[in-house]
């Protein structure tokens, strides 16, 4: 379901003297479907990184990466835009939303996005907010104004209001307590016992055991720092 | 509504290919080239006087470019050259298929007539003949875009200038174009006025399917409202891509300044 | 004054063949607005002088002429024209509509029917009809040659929205033969129904250097709404004087008590209805 093959990655900083920072070559990753591969390694060693570039948020510098049928590092915006609406879905640690928009209309609107009703969508938002357990009281407020635990669980909502063929978590059970930790890893569960083929990061190791298949340490694609 | 094998069937809505607007021996922009999909949001983004301006402005037809092509798949012919069209024609388009939302509201708006009229100006133009169904349908349109219909008989000089804009919109939208072309249409106004028109217009885009074309200063503004981004420099395009991969790995020298140079958005 | 003073008509010839030449594009072009190159004539402007320059370019010696302002043939305007054509053309004038070649007009359409042998010449203030709501001359001109009319309607909109009717009541706009709209001249809307007309009826505006015409037979369709149609309704009174229920009246305060009459405009029209035996409740 996803395929990295060769992939690198490098910084031009053009208003700092042209530096090229080269911050990840060589990177090879394959997720089947209803799989979870848990990236791993330091801090900074790039597993955003990655994960960005197969969002196609961050350009790859070279190498190919296949989500479904599209290669992210070729593709046409409208291609990715496509991809993220029906098969890619993507947990960031931020919520990016239009101030005044309700967290329900928040949660609903990956749905919305494919063509769904607003009823349906609309309902299907709030069973996963109340699963994840954000007071009723909230999702006619903006979440711009919620704390950074109540953010992160509208976030995750969103994230799994589709049943995306893949899925990108990034930190999903950061911020969250007990409760809604478990509940998060039961999403991720039925995710990918639904097919999803998942690709996450989780500083929380005792999460991460528990969901993913497999590690890849993603420090082996770090170039030797440039002096 | 936004179903991709439609999408790819039917073609971009509108193709620009090498378009350039001169001023004298200055190039207002140069040979710029992109397509608009269906349903799909493109910014501009550049400091003043890159062209962003001239660049819509030309496109939109109030501009006549000096070379180039503006192919916009119309309802009845298909994919006409709206440069070359004949200007009743391209008028007609403006009406129905295109809207145009000015910066200052008082530009887009008839200041002496009622928000009423306003609002049923181009039903009128393209043959609305019933005074009730026209007022239902600007009454309607008003509470769209979130103005109380009460005020329906109110001159937009009554107006704040965050009402004014929503009511540009209304006035534009109410024939269902296809295309809109904004030209910093949160400019001037407060930054929470400015949201409220930005949740608007992310919601009319969704519902009604538009593609549309706007030029900003304002990267906030791109980055909630625009799936695609186009960076202009000196009239011409210096980076396009993804509205998220533009403004967050920008390749370009210039998009690296510009983004590196407002607050973090 | 001597009959040597001025050329026939007042204008030399040379001018009267452009405005004839203007008029007859009118003509060809019903309700477009043609550009001509106004004289400076002996009277201010408001005061008819774009109807004069058409009068003088049509009239013939041979012509009886009446002049009438708000239908009345024996006002300041309506007499002073006149009288400039007796002097300069020493044409015979008539008040009698039935007995006019040429009548010229200020604010009204003669009741009694014209016929294929008269010429109806009108005084234009403000020949534009769009202006109200598109100052721009530019964009005017270009509106109506691509026929874009939707702005007529926002201005009959604006009138019900306020009024809850179509509230103008004078210089109703028009479309002619399907094609231009114009601007009748501040008729009131109940002649509109007239424009439609054996006469050849010719609109001169002075100040704004514009002729338009309407060829007899013309089709002249006032504006309107589906759910708001054109009425050209008039004051509900019998004239006072003739006991015509049928003519556009004129409201005339008596006194300074709230008394008042209504009478027919048309003055030649009242006239003669009198003089045919029909008399009102007030007539004496």
């Amino acid at each position: 379901m996803i395929d990295l093959i060769d992939v690198s990655k490098t910084f031009t900083l053009h208003n700092q003297g042209s530096a090229v920072i080269r911050v990840m070559r060589g990177a090879n990753l394959h997720v089947e479907a209803g799989e979870c591969v848990a990236l791993t390694g330091a801090s900074g060693s790039g597993k955003s990184t990655l994960m960005r570039m197969i969002y196609g948020n961050y350009l790859a510098a070279s190498g190919v990466i296949r989500v479904g049928d599209v290669d992210v590092t070729r593709a046409e915006p409208r291609e990715i835009l496509a991809m993220r609406r029906e098969v890619l879905g993507y947990v960031s640690q931020f919520l990016r939303v239009v101030p005044r928009v309700s967290t329900l209309d928040v949660v609903a609107d990956p749905l919305r996005a494919v063509g769904v009703a607003e009823a349906p969508a609309q309902a299907r938002a709030a069973e996963l907010l109340a699963r994840l357990n954000v007071p009723e009281r909230l999702w006619s407020l903006s979440p711009t104004t919620f704390s950074g635990g109540e953010q992160q669980r509208v976030n995750i909502a969103r994230g799994f209001a589709r049943a995306y063929p893949a899925l990108l978590l990034d930190e999903p059970t950061a911020s969250l307590d007990g409760a809604n930790r478990a509940i998060v890893l039961e999403l991720i569960e039925e995710a990918k016992a639904g097919g999803a083929a998942i690709v996450g990061i989780f500083h929380d190791e005792e999460a991460r055991a528990q969901v993913a298949d497999r590690e890849v340490d993603v420090t082996s694609y770090t170039p030797a720092r440039a002096a | 509504m936004k179903d991709l094998s439609q999408e790819v069937a039917t073609g971009p809505l509108l193709s620009v290919r090498g378009l350039t607007k001169r001023y004298g021996n200055h190039i207002g922009c140069g040979d710029v080239s992109f397509d608009l999909w269906p349903g799909e949001v493109m910014g501009i983004v550049g400091e003043s006087g890159s062209g962003k301006t001239t660049l819509l402005r030309s496109m939109a037809g109030h501009l006549t470019p000096d070379e180039g092509q503006v192919i916009f798949a119309t309802r009845a012919h298909g994919a006409c050259d709206t440069v070359t069209m004949s200007e009743p024609e391209r008028r007609m388009l403006g009406r129905t298929d295109w809207a145009f939302v000015h910066q200052h509201a008082r530009d887009g708006l008839r200041m002496g007539v009622s928000a009423g009229g306003n609002v049923g100006e181009r039903l009128m133009a393209v043959g609305a003949r019933h005074y009730g169904d026209i007022r239902g349908q600007a009454a309607d349109w008003l509470e769209r875009v979130e103005i109380a219909a009460s005020r329906i008989d109110d001159r937009p000089t009554t107006f704040s200038g965050g009402m004014q804009q929503r009511l540009q919109i209304a006035r534009n939208l109410v024939t269902g174009p296809r295309l809109v072309f904004m030209d910093e249409p949160t400019g001037g106004l407060d930054v929470s006025v400015q949201a409220r028109l930005l949740d608007l217009l992310r919601g009319l885009v969704r519902d009604m399917g538009l593609s549309a074309v706007i030029v900003t200063h304002d990267l906030a503004v791109v980055r909630l409202l625009a799936d695609r981004l186009m960076v202009m420099k000196d009239g011409h395009v210096v980076e396009a891509g993804l509205t998220d991969q533009v403004l967050d790995d920008p390749q370009h020298a210039y998009s690296q300044l510009l983004v590196s140079s407002v607050l973090q958005v | 004054m001597t009959d040597q003073s001025y050329n026939f008509a007042y204008l030399d010839e040379q001018t009267k063949r452009m405005i004839r030449r203007a008029i007859l594009k009118g003509l060809a072009v019903p309700g477009y607005q043609v550009p001509f190159a106004s004289r400076e004539m002996p009277m201010p402007y408001g005061w008819g002088t774009g109807g004069v320059q058409v009068s003088a370019a049509v009239l013939t010696p041979d012509d009886t002429f009446k002049v009438i302002d708000q239908g009345a043939d024996d006002t300041t305007n309506a007499v002073s024209i006149r009288k400039f054509f007796e002097k300069t053309a020493s044409v015979a004038t008539t008040t009698h509509t039935g007995e006019a070649d040429v009548i010229q007009t200020r604010h009204r359409i003669p009741e009694e029917p014209l016929t294929e042998d008269q010429i109806l010449v009108y005084q234009v203030p403000i020949p534009e009809p769009l202006r109200f709501l598109e100052p721009r001359e530019t964009e005017t001109r270009k509106m109506h040659a691509l026929e874009e009319y939707g702005l007529m309607h926002v201005r009959l909109y604006e009138d019900i929205a306020r009024h809850g009717h179509i509230a103008t009541a004078y210089a109703y706009p028009v479309r002619v033969e399907g094609r231009y709209v114009m601007d009748p001249s501040p008729i009131p809307k109940f002649d509109n129904p007239k424009l439609e007309s054996p006469a050849i009826q010719l609109f001169g505006a002075g100040r704004e250097q514009r002729i338009y015409a309407l060829p007899p037979y013309s089709k002249v369709v006032s504006l309107d709404f589906e759910d708001h149609p054109f009425d050209p309704s008039k004051a509900p009174h019998p004239c006072a004087l003739c006991g015509a229920d049928d003519s556009y009246l004129d409201e005339i305060i008596t006194d300074d008590r709230g008394g008042r009459m209504f009478v027919c405009s048309d003055t030649d029209y009242c006239t003669a209805r009198r003089d045919a035996g029909h008399l009102g409740e007030q007539a004496q």
